[in-house]
């Protein structure tokens, strides 16, 4: 085993780019789940709503989104998807302004669809946990399906849909990583930049390992004290 | 789009191969069915592990699970890319990396899928196994775990199709699997990209579309016999 040196790692440049690697898969999880939130939201109502086709179109998102790696989604958005641009919009883009937003912009846009079909699923499954005659009494009071929705099923199925969104949360911090393909500047594509830049393999690597981890254990505690001050009520049916 | 199927789709089916080595879509289902059939015995005997009652056991394999379920799968590739060579004293190709990196992945996942089947199973099966005479380990082999898998294989099927999804970094450390395959046609071609990645996505969706509705076959044809209650 080769004599270990963390101190080149922890001080001056190295240290800054890991740290704005870290703070930018942060940002890149916050971001995408301001987005994917509402967006799961109104996919799963789409599948839960009362017309076939709203149904499928929700089916056709969810399934789409789920059976396509990840990689591809990124691929697609920075490779594929600029070329239908217009050219005036496509060359504003890509002009100097804004050096590293493209590939930003791909990594949030893949992200938040990626996330959102999952998320989706678990809200779904939320809002059927609440016993289906707890709707139709609330549309025979003279809601609205959506007014029924927000005031009468949302409420409840909360408790039940919180945990599985905290570990899909946890699911979207670890798949950050994959935005180092197309050269997003997050933990991965530093933690590879700093390595070749000083050979220090093993250092780097212990440290972004530790520094996933970190965010990794944080989430699980609040999962666990999520559970543990808002337990699961089971719904009277 | 025509023009571009018809020119490259051997390519995209098997890399070089029969020229050079195999890769391309050939490529993709055979690492994935390798890594998921050595990811579950290891899976089987972690899960196992985290619920041993000896705290020796469980606390390291319950800390291992944790750490590798914790890190992006990313992360296990690079570790095991530059450190694979100097564990094994000589240089490992990339596919073998991406093998390992997949089998330990995957097993920690499919230890706490194996940890819930078993911990689902009624406390009477295991107290009648153990009172008909059966040691531990008979107990596990003949009456838990046989229920234990039948009850996972939706959970089973949904893994595989992960692995199937997981097998796409291997593009990073320069496995030819299908995903690297299309960014070597999208470099040959430079003006299609927008073809050239649909046509990539639509093969995954086609694979794992048709899992994902075997994965939900299944679990309806299990909603009828289940395990009576002991």
């Amino acid at each position: 085993m080769p004599h270990l040196d963390f101190t080149l790692l922890l001080h001056g440049q190295y240290r800054d780019w890991l740290l704005a690697g870290f703070l930018f898969s942060l940002q890149l999880t916050a971001l995408t789940l301001v987005f994917a939130l509402p967006l799961s939201l109104c996919i799963a109502l789409l599948r839960l709503a009362p017309s076939r086709l709203a149904q499928s179109l929700g089916f056709a998102y969810v399934e789409g989104v789920r059976s396509v790696p990840l990689l591809v989604h990124m691929l697609f958005w920075y490779f594929g998807a600029p070329e239908a641009l217009p050219d005036s919009i496509k060359a504003w883009v890509y002009s100097e302004q804004f050096p590293g937003s493209v590939e930003a912009a791909a990594a949030l846009i893949a992200l938040t669809l990626y996330t959102a079909a999952y998320m989706s699923e678990d809200i779904r499954s939320g809002l059927r946990a609440v016993p289906h005659r707890q709707l139709d009494a609330a549309r025979a009071l003279g809601f609205t399906f959506l007014a029924a929705m927000r005031l009468v099923i949302l409420p409840q199925a909360l408790r039940i849909t919180v945990p599985p969104l905290i570990s899909q949360t946890l699911n979207l911090w670890k798949n950050t990583s994959i935005a180092t393909v197309i050269g997003a500047a997050e933990l991965m594509y530093q933690a590879q930049r700093v390595e070749t830049a000083s050979f220090r393999g093993f250092e780097t690597f212990a440290v972004v390992t530790g520094a996933y981890l970190s965010i990794s254990l944080l989430i699980t505690a609040f999962a666990q004290l999520y559970q543990w001050r808002y337990p699961v009520r089971v719904a009277q049916s | 789009m025509m023009e571009l199927i018809d020119t490259y789709w051997l390519y995209f089916l098997v890399g070089q191969y029969p020229k050079g080595p195999l890769g391309g879509l050939a490529l993709t289902v055979i690492l994935a069915s390798l890594g998921l059939l050595l990811a579950l015995p290891l899976g089987v005997l972690l899960g196992l592990g985290r619920i041993s009652e000896n705290a020796w056991l469980r606390l390291p394999i319950s800390g291992l699970v944790f750490v590798v379920r914790g890190t992006p799968l990313l992360m296990v590739v690079f570790w095991a890319y530059f450190f694979l060579p100097s564990v094994t004293g000589h240089k490992t190709d990339q596919f073998s990396t991406m093998l390992v990196a997949l089998v330990i992945f995957d097993a920690a996942y499919l230890a706490e899928i194996v940890r819930a089947g078993l911990q689902a199973l009624p406390k009477g099966q295991w107290a009648a196994a153990r009172s008909l005479g059966l040691s531990h380990a008979q107990a596990l082999r003949y009456v838990l775990l046989p229920q234990a898998l039948r009850h996972m294989l939706p959970s089973l099927v949904n893994q595989f199709i992960s692995t199937i999804k997981e097998t796409s970094l291997g593009t990073i450390i320069g496995l030819a699997e299908v995903s690297f395959i299309a960014n070597q046609i999208n470099g040959q071609i430079l003006v299609k990209p927008l073809e050239v990645y649909t046509v990539l996505g639509l093969s995954y969706f086609v694979m794992c579309f048709g899992l994902s509705r075997l994965a939900h076959g299944l679990e309806a044809r299990m909603d009828g016999p289940t395990a009576r209650q002991a």
